[in-house]
């Protein structure tokens, strides 16, 4: 077993407060790193090989590396704790519990980006979670950890929570960013990227929770530490969040790469029911294109399941057995991303909503001849054609859907009713 | 009328910001709060008074955001259950039916003494534990009847 990181303190009582926190060797991390000069610190990230943990597996300290080295400049780090991604529910697990790891985790990657104010974007249904959050930031203000010329380094950094309010699209950044200045969240073009022009208009960095929580170990233990963990190119302890037909779901933190197999069966205590084998597997939130069991022993990393055509996505892994219909679930699926859509662009505003019509009438046994070929019809015209991964979203879920159980939304479309049940 | 109470609470959430219109999110929640769970046009306009937008951009940004109820009152209670894919893997159909009739009201309707509004929302996060709903702020996780029919009787 692997020694626990980010869930460390996962349902143990208390942990959520600065004095255990502490207790724990808390805040030392940013203690070293204000000692530490701020590219050092960009350095030993880019070192450990970290990748963004909230989809897109980016770098972590490339990103970083783009901000202006321009000390006049005032940037901004932000925290993508809007945690929508349906089948995700890793953040929560870390912002309930162990809130100072990422406060600790925000404070040294804004002293290494030169931020003097950082938001943590956190969904609205989150209530606990935001009271969670600033109870802690509030903790560690009177603890000096936040505020003036912290731990008499010379960095000054306020940190807040901003409590977003029911919509999807805020977890991509340059929407998260519009959210945070008060308009509808509706990304934006790129370029300029954020590290450039963020928010209003400054250069800032977005990270996930995960990704930022990450931090004070990787400065604790060193970035070796870290990259020796799990696959070369993806590397570090990974947060996933398995959910669906599985007998023990819930959080498990496993070396990056862990595979599907063995998160399945051995983590999870295997499939809910006897006699209902797996039918298939999204492997990284909806947006993912599922799985079937012929891939089970596949790596759960970033560039294995790229190759398998997938991605790692939130690391939300979902899990049905023989008993789901697919055409149901794509429906269910595409409901939600037409619900999501934030009216922008044309293709994902009027596509989505078509694609889940289509699916609406296969589901209900009214589905028409040549109902399929539509389907592919309506994907190929919104995937590449939209102005953020929205869209993508949807037809990367649909189209995995449509290539591994064809047949059975046919049989739905031909028989009126499903092949499953 | 926001009372002094909110409006304060909107001065704090105005300091965390750049500029103004950055609080218009805090300032529509704590506007709903007050309110007993729904937005509506008069405290807007104070809204957009406050933060000097124009009432329509005050709409505009309500109108994105699912959560806020604008001109549109909820009960007491207002349940949101989750439909997404892990819950509804895990029966939430089954959920939401048991509700309606227990309830005696369909998705998306409150009961007629205005206690109890019944949503369904997309994915709320708590997928582990699925089913599950949302209870105004708390979180109800593995759902079953019992544990429904236990908590209904604990509205007031």
């Amino acid at each position: 077993m692997m020694e626990k990181v980010l869930l460390k303190n996962l349902g143990k009582a208390g942990s959520h407060t600065i004095a255990n926190y502490i207790a724990g060797g808390g805040y030392k991390a940013f203690t070293t790193a204000l000692k530490m000069k701020p590219d050092n610190i960009i350095q030993m990230v880019k070192d450990s090989g970290l990748r963004g943990r909230g989809g897109a597996g980016f770098s972590t300290g490339l990103k970083w590396s783009f901000i202006p080295k321009d000390p006049t400049m005032q940037k901004f780090l932000c925290c993508n704790a809007d945690e929508g991604e349906p089948g995700t529910f890793k953040d929560r697990g870390i912002i309930d519990h162990d809130p100072h790891m990422l406060i600790e985790g925000m404070a040294i990657s804004s002293y290494a980006i030169g931020a003097s104010k950082s938001y943590i974007y956190i969904r609205g249904e989150f209530v606990f979670g935001a009271e969670r959050l600033q109870q802690a930031i509030d903790e560690a203000y009177a603890k000096g950890f936040l505020g003036k010329n912290i731990q008499g380094s010379g960095f000054d950094h306020d940190m807040f929570v901003h409590r977003g309010f029911g919509a999807y699209i805020c977890g991509e950044e340059t929407a998260l960013l519009e959210s945070i200045e008060g308009y509808r969240a509706q990304p934006r073009k790129k370029p300029p990227f954020p590290a450039l022009a963020g928010l209003y208009g400054k250069p800032t960095v977005i990270n996930n929770v995960e990704t930022l929580s990450c931090i004070p170990a990787i400065i604790e233990k060193g970035p070796e530490w870290f990259s020796k963990m799990g696959p070369e190119k993806s590397p570090g302890p990974k947060i996933y969040g398995v959910s669906g037909h599985v007998k023990k779901p819930g959080l498990y933190e496993l070396p990056m790469g862990t595979t599907a197999k063995d998160l399945i069966y051995n983590h999870c205590g295997g499939m809910l029911r006897d006699g209902k084998p797996l039918k298939a597997f999204i492997p990284g939130g909806v947006s993912a294109p599922m799985l079937t069991p012929k891939d089970i022993d596949t790596a759960l990393d970033f560039d294995s399941l790229a190759a398998k055509g997938s991605m790692l996505g939130s690391g939300a892994v979902i899990v049905m057995d023989s008993s789901t219909c697919m055409v149901k679930m794509s429906y269910i699926i595409n409901r939600f991303f037409s619900h999501e859509s934030c009216g922008k662009c044309t293709p994902c505003r009027d596509g989505t909503p078509w694609l889940t019509k289509v699916l609406k009438r296969i589901e209900y046994g009214e589905g028409r001849p040549g109902d399929l070929d539509l389907l592919d019809g309506i994907c190929d015209n919104i995937f590449g054609r939209t102005f953020c991964p929205l869209g993508d979203g949807a037809v990367m879920a649909l189209r995995g859907a449509l290539k591994n159980f064809r047949e059975e939304f046919q049989y739905h479309i031909d028989h009126k009713r499903c092949m499953a049940s | 009328m926001l009372s002094e109470q909110a409006k304060q609470e909107i001065q704090a959430a105005l300091k965390k910001y750049h500029n103004k219109r950055s609080a218009v999110m805090d300032a529509l929640r704590i506007a709903q709060q007050e309110n007993g769970g729904h937005v509506v046009k008069r405290d807007m306009e104070e809204i957009a008074a406050i933060l000097e937008m124009q009432p329509v951009e005050v709409n505009a940004a309500a109108a994105f955001y699912t959560m806020y109820n604008i001109d549109k009152p909820v009960g007491k209670y207002h349940i949101q259950v989750c439909r997404n894919i892990s819950c509804s893997l895990m029966g939430a159909e089954h959920i939401i039916k048991h509700l309606e009739r227990t309830l005696g009201v369909k998705t998306g309707e409150t009961t007629p003494d205005h206690k109890v509004t019944l949503s369904t929302v997309e994915c709320l996060g708590s997928c582990g534990t699925a089913p599950m709903m949302q209870v105004n702020d708390d979180y109800y996780e593995n759902l079953t009847e019992a544990k429904i029919d236990e908590l209904l009787k604990k509205f007031d």
